[in-house]
Formats: structure tokens, sequence, C-alpha cells
């Protein structure tokens, strides 16, 4: 279960990637910012892809009422994702360990996986609320307050996913290299289970 | 009667013809047009090739330009009070303008110079004179603001002026009107061999372009009209047409245009440097300015310096020669080899060129030809490389494509002439509309031209664009020299009076421009960093607001306590930090100007309030969607009130 072993120690590293690239990315042009301006969603917080992208996306947003972009010391998540990644890439490493001296079966390299989806489904749902709140949680005192054809007042909450028009801006939302990594190094896991799976099975056959 | 009719008749057909003639002429001329405009046309969106940096003349500022569309992109404030920024009337700027005659307004800008390194462009910085009120001003190409201005004693009519040497190392000014040196009292007509004629050679730091006027070479009382540098081989020589050899005092026009040859000086600075460097020359007692501006705390400084080294070329053997030039010379230009030297004879038909071998062979072989007060002066035949019978007349200035071409404009034949370097033979000749002065090949003026355009600077529009009274701006034209011949494909009008030109490939400046000025970084004492900073202190009659502005409010928008007779100084701090966001600031009744901030930047206006009311005070450039709402009050109290200072925004 050597092979195996040696993919499920990789793949979590990994993750390590999150702590150096954003996980995210959200871009926002205009007719007015042919450069266009850009977040970058870190694990640890939310940087400006260009030195005072957020100050000057926070400037445009007050005209509508949004709240600043938030600080890392304003949102639990930016404390606590970083030992949730750091855990759970220790978790995986100490399971590829432990599979490679024989003391583990390949079944828990699954588990490791499907643990990180639970873990991965519940951070976009939050991130999806953030966002939410973010876009619709509007001060009262707007200076431009926008309705929908129906009357209902729009909310501005950037995609999850995709492309969305919103006023001016063009906004795209899409992953960025921290989460193609944590990607890649999930989709290790997977695969050292069934190579892990398939060694099994030679072992039993011969 | 019938003889009479036919005639007519026959006169009416031959109308026709021509008629039909002129017709498929336009035709073929429109198929050409069209040619041209896809030469000339830069599509929305997209970009000029070249940047060109245009003086001001009268105007006393620079405007630059994109090639080939003509199309303007900004006026820098130079030597003239700018109140679209502010410049000259803020209290940062207003130093820029000191001299040693006190704060002079407005100047005559003239022969812009960009920076170089081994001969070639490298667009640091460009420099320019003021005419007027002699003054060498140095503009970064980052920030494309003016940031340092000398002045430069001992000068009247600062004109042979403000040419650079290779690397850089000098910016060059030369007197165009003697004086007596020092300045005296004493009877005019007694010029003649008591005006002096300084050339300064001020120099330039490699590192952060701060000039310092090193040496000023004392020559004879001519005319020192223009000059450029030796390059290449002649890099270390400076070369000064002259004119008025006669040392006339009046009635120039004539009494200046009797010599058939006046003089082109050339002037070995590396042994004039070298001799000051081992303490040669004299220090004189000067006053001058030395105005300095920092982008880290947008200030400028103004400093009076008080003594200047000057050199007696005569005591400096092997240093100063003069060069034979027929009909009052005017434009000197050196080809990008550097071996050839061009004298523009503006009353003559034809170009002297010397040869900068045959000069060292000349000084070698001491074929002097007397000399004019101590300094030799060299056989006109022995330095002469040769002469272009060009046809026109009244040439003034040449530069140069790079490819063994020469371009020369001709006054009054109004025309600009190519030619071939070596040969003398004249290629192409292209009419100008009209009366062209200078003409402007991007870096024609260096060791390396980018030969595609001649931009000529014409002086005289007359009929070329819609009439706007009396007063007309002058007149550009873009000829294509990419072609064995020129090709004239557009007209634009140029803002002032363009004298000279320098023109640079977009690439080598437009990727550092500036865009904004740090916030973080801004070191103006009345800054306000954070808008919690604003407030407003009174201190006897003087009264400083430290004011921030952000789309789209002013903090503070509201002050009262302040009365008749009071000096409000307005200090004013743009927080935008994204690119062309400034925020503009008027006063009704300032005595001034507005200001115009850029993000990151900090201006302070003074405004001396002389009735009570309440007065508003409001952004002037178009900001944002709230940029109506960007304004705000100030209440004035009778001098003898006691309301106590306050500020406040949105209570």
């Amino acid at each position: 279960m050597k092979k195996a072993s040696v993919l499920m120690i990789i793949g979590p590293l990994l993750l390590l990637g999150l702590y150096f690239f954003p996980l995210w990315n959200i871009m926002l042009g205009a007719p007015q910012y042919p450069d266009p301006l850009g977040m970058n969603i870190h694990i640890t917080g939310i940087k400006g892809v260009s030195e005072f992208d957020l100050q000057n996306i926070d400037g445009l947003n007050h005209y509508i009422g949004m709240k600043v972009i938030p600080k890392p010391e304003d949102m639990w998540e930016f404390t606590v994702f970083p030992y949730v990644i750091g855990g759970m890439v220790l978790l995986g490493v100490i399971i590829g360990l432990l599979g490679y001296m024989n003391k583990v079966s390949y079944k828990w390299f699954l588990g490791w996986f499907v643990l990180m989806s639970i873990l991965g489904v519940l951070g976009m749902y939050d991130f999806n609320a953030w966002l939410l709140d973010y876009g619709s949680n509007l001060d009262p005192h707007a200076i431009i307050k926008v309705v929908n054809p129906d009357g209902t007042p729009m909310t501005y909450k950037p995609p999850l996913l995709g492309y969305q028009k919103m006023l001016n801006f063009d906004v795209t939302s899409l992953p960025h290299v921290g989460a193609y990594m944590m990607f890649v190094g999930m989709m290790l896991t997977v695969v050292a289970f069934f190579v892990g799976k398939k060694e099994a099975g030679k072992i039993k056959n011969t | 009667m019938k003889k009479i009719k036919y005639s007519m008749l026959a006169f009416l057909g031959l109308v026709m013809v021509f008629t039909s003639c002129n017709d498929s002429g336009k035709k073929s001329s429109g198929a050409l047009a069209s040619n041209n405009a896809e030469k000339v046309y830069v599509a929305p969106g997209e970009q000029d090739e070249f940047y060109a940096f245009m003086s001001g003349g009268y105007s006393g500022n620079l405007t630059v330009y994109g090639l080939p569309s003509g199309r303007m992109f900004k006026e820098i404030p130079v030597f003239s009070q700018f109140p679209t920024s502010g410049y000259g009337y803020s209290e940062e700027t207003k130093p820029m303008l000191n001299t040693s005659f006190g704060f002079v307004p407005w100047d005559d800008s003239h022969h812009p110079d960009i920076s170089q390194t081994n001969g070639e462009l490298d667009g640091r910085w460009i420099f320019i004179n003021g005419n007027n009120t002699p003054r060498i001003a140095r503009i970064s190409l980052t920030t494309f603001e003016t940031e340092e201005i000398i002045e430069v004693p001992n000068s009247a009519g600062n004109h042979s002026s403000s040419f650079i040497t290779e690397n850089t190392e000098y910016v060059v000014a030369g007197t165009r009107f003697s004086v007596p040196v020092p300045q005296r009292d004493m009877p005019i007509n007694e010029y003649k061999g008591n005006f002096k004629g300084a050339l300064s050679f001020i120099s330039v730091d490699p590192e952060d372009g701060r000039m310092d006027l090193k040496f000023q070479i004392m020559m004879p009382g001519f005319n020192y009209d223009l000059s450029h540098p030796g390059r290449g081989k002649s890099h270390g020589w400076f070369f000064f047409t002259t004119y008025n050899t006669e040392e006339a005092n009046s009635l120039l026009e004539v009494n200046a245009s009797q010599n058939d040859k006046d003089f082109i000086a050339a002037i070995n600075w590396k042994k004039i440097e070298e001799y000051v460097n081992n303490g040669g020359g004299t220090i004189m007692p000067a006053n001058y300015a030395h105005n300095v501006y920092r982008d880290e705390n947008h200030t400028a400084t103004s400093t009076m310096k008080k003594e200047v080294l000057t050199v007696d070329p005569t005591k400096v053997p092997g240093a100063v020669y003069f060069l034979p030039t027929p009909k009052s010379p005017h434009g000197c230009d050196v080809d990008p080899t550097g071996n050839y030297i061009i004298g523009n004879g503006k009353l003559s038909a034809d170009l002297t060129v010397h040869s900068f071998d045959k000069m060292l062979a000349a000084i070698e072989g001491k074929k002097f030809d007397g000399e004019a007060y101590g300094i030799p002066i060299l056989k006109f035949e022995d330095v002469l490389a040769g002469t272009v019978k060009s046809g026109g007349l009244g040439p003034l200035h040449t530069e140069f494509d790079g490819e063994g071409n020469a371009y020369t404009t001709f006054f009054i034949s109004s025309e600009v002439v190519m030619w071939k370097l070596g040969t003398w033979e004249v290629i192409d000749r292209k009419p100008t509309y009209y009366s062209v002065g200078h003409l402007m090949i991007p870096g024609g003026n260096s060791r390396k031209p980018f030969g595609k355009y001649v931009v000529a600077m014409n002086k005289i529009t007359k009929d070329r664009y819609l009439p706007t009274g009396p007063e007309l701006e002058h007149s550009a034209q873009l000829y294509d020299i990419s072609g064995d011949k020129m090709e004239l494909i557009y007209d634009f009008p140029t803002h002032g009076e363009p004298h000279y030109a320098a023109g640079i490939p977009a690439e080598l400046i437009a990727p550092k421009s500036q865009k904004i000025y740090k916030l973080a970084e801004n070191e103006h004492p009345y800054a306000v960093t954070t808008p919690d900073g604003a407030k407003v202190v009174r201190e006897g009659k003087e009264v400083h607001v430290y004011m921030s502005m952000i789309r789209s409010h002013f903090t503070p928008d509201n002050i009262e306590g302040i009365k008749v007779g009071d000096k409000v100084y307005f200090h004013i701090t743009n927080h935008e930090q994204d690119f062309d966001v400034p925020h503009g600031f008027a006063m009704i009744g300032a005595n001034n100007s507005e200001l115009l901030i850029m993000p990151g930047q900090t201006k302070s206006l003074v405004w001396e309030p002389k009735q009570e009311g309440v007065w508003p005070f409001y952004c002037t450039d178009f900001c944002s969607a709230l940029h109506q709402e960007m304004q705000g009050y100030v209440r004035v109290s009778p001098a003898n009130s006691n309301i106590d200072l306050s500020w406040s925004l949105g209570e």
C-alpha cells in the first residue's frame, strides 16, 4: 500500500497552498474601470488584487449602503480556517504515514476525503452566507437605492461562482490557486483510496 | 457680336474643361487622403506611438501631444501660473516661480530636451528654458510635473538653451543678449567690448536630477542663439551659433547683419570641467533662485544662491574656438554620428556644414584666421565639410532621421527640405503652411533618432483652420518620412507658440507614468491622513483648516468662527487612492485660483474673507455621481465677534 500512502501524504500537503495563495477571487470591472478592481479571499483574510482595490471597492460600495469589506479580526472564519486546514493537513499526513506502515486501511483515505468534503461544503455555505449578508444587509440611509422591476430593493450579493452583471459592474467570481491546489489534493486522496484498494486486492489474491 | 458670343462659349468650354480636370484631381487626392487618414488615425481606445512635448512659447508651459494623432493630452505648468491646477497660486507651488526679481508669474518657454544616457533618450526628465527671465526647468516624466527651476545669473534672453549632453551630465544655457557682467549702470552705446555672453553649464545629478550651476564661460558680447551637444566622437564638445558679432546695440536687424560670417563657437566643456575641477575659474558674487519641488511633501522651497564660478575662456588654452559660419546662423545642429555640425544661416539660401574631424585637424595644424577677443578663429575652408545648395530661403533648424538624411526648415520659403549627409544633395522638399520655425523628429537630436515622422511647427496659421478672430493657435504639420520622400499627412493646432519639441516612443515612458500619490507616504506638514485628523486651528489672525476630501464630501464641510480680516489657509488632502480621481476646491471670492488635488496629494489655498456671511465652497472636478453634493459652508462673522471656532461634518 506504499504507492497509495504516498499519494495520501502528498494530497493533504497540497492544502498548504492555501496559506500562500488565495482561495477565491472576485473581480469587478466597469466602463470606468478598464483595469478591474479585485479582491482575493485567503483563508486568513481578504486582500486587494492591487494595493488600493479594497479601499476603492469600499468607496464605491458606500453609495449603495454596503458594509466595508471585513478585516481579518472582524470575522471568526479568518482565525478558525487556518487551524481547520492545518488540522486536516496533519490528520491526512498522519493517516498517510500510518497507511505506509500498514497500521490503517485505505478506507481511512476516503474517510479523510469525506470529512474534508463536508468541511469544504460547510465553508462554501458559510462563504455564501457572508456574501448574501454583505450584498443584501444594506444601510437604510444608503445614497443610492435601486429597486428591482417588482419593487423589491435591489441587493448586491456577488456570485459564489461565475459571472453576474451588477449595476455598471461586471462581477466574476472564481476559485484561485489555493482552491485548485486543494481540489487536486483532495482528488489525490480519492486516487489514493482506489490505488490502496487495488493494492489491497492484489495482496489478497497473491 | 456673334464673335463675342462664340468666344464666350469657348471660354465656358475651357472653364468646364478646367473644372472637370480639377474634379479628377480632387478624386485622386481624395484616395491619397484616405490613405493618409489611416496613417494618423488612432482608433478610439487605441494609443499613440509617440509622445511629443511641445514648448508653449509665450504660454510659458509645456504641452504634451500624441503622434501621429496630434491629440493634446496635457499642459504642464512650468514657468507660468496655472489657475487650472493652482500651480503658482497654491502655497506649495508659489516658491517655484521665485527669482532674484521676486515672484515672476510668466515666462517664454522655448526648447524642451529629454534626458539621455549614452546619447539615447532615456525618458527620465525633460528640461526646458525660460527665455525672458533666464531659468531652466526640469520636469519629471513619471509625474509629468515641474520638479525644479534654477535661475541663470549673468544671462538675458536665455535662448541657446536647454540642451543636454549625451549622458545628461549638463543641461546647457547660453545667453542670447549679452549684458554687463556684473550688471551695472552704464551707457548702452558702450556695449562693444564691455558686455559679456555667459554660457552656463548646469550639472544634473544622475540619481535625482537635481541641478547645480557648475560654471559659466564668459564669452565675448555676441548673441548666442542656439546650441547643441557633440555626440559620439564629438562628445565633450558643445556648439553654439552666434550672431551680432558686430556687437551692435541698436537697430540690430541692419547693424547685426553686416558681417558676411558670424561664428559657431565650439566649446570643449570636458577641458573646462577639468580646469574648474582643478580649482580654475573665478568665484563671483551672484544672486539667483534655486527652486525645488518634492513629491514627498508636495511642496516647493526656494533658495537664493549667492555665488557663481566663472571661467575666462582665454585662460583655458584649447577649450574654445570659433568656426566662421555665413549669414547670422540660427539653428546649430549636430548629426547622430557627431561628425557634422550644421549652421543654418538664416539670411542665406545655403546651409553650412562643418566637419568635427576637420575641425580637430585644423586645431592640430593651427590653421587660424586671426582671433576674436583672444579666441582663435579657425579657417572657414579648413573646417567646412560641405554646403547644401538648398534652393530655399531662410534655413532655421535641422533634424536627422538616423538613416543619413537631414531635414531642414526654411522660414522664408516656407518648406521642409530633405537632404543627404555627406553628398549634400537635396532629395525632396515639401511646402509648410506657413513659415515653419522648428521641426522635430522623435529622438532627432540624439544618437538614435526614430525617423518615422517629422513635425513642422509653423509660425503662421492664417486659413488652416476655422477662423477664431485675429488671434489664432499655431499650427503643426506631420510628415510621414518612412518612405523615400516626405509626405504631408496631417495638420493640428498647437497651444501657445511651440519653439521646438521633443518626441519619444511612448513605450519608454508610458509604463512608468505615475497614477496616484500614496497617502501613507504624504509628508506634508498640514496633511490629514485620516478624516478624524481634520481640524481648524487659529493662530492669531491666521486660521489653518486641515481638511480632507473623498467622494463625495469635504471633512469638515461646516466651519464657523472665521472673522472678517482673517487669513484662512485651506490645507486640503485628497484621500482617494484611485487612478484619475482628482477633486477640486473653489472658494467664493478667492483672489487667487482653484486647487486641483490629485489622489494622496495635499495643496493649500489662502482665502481672506472680506465680508460677513455664510460662504460656500465646492468641488470643481466632476468626481462622482454625487459631485454636485460635494460642497460646504464657511460662516464669516464680524471682526470683533466672539464666536468660537467650530467645525463639523454630517451633524
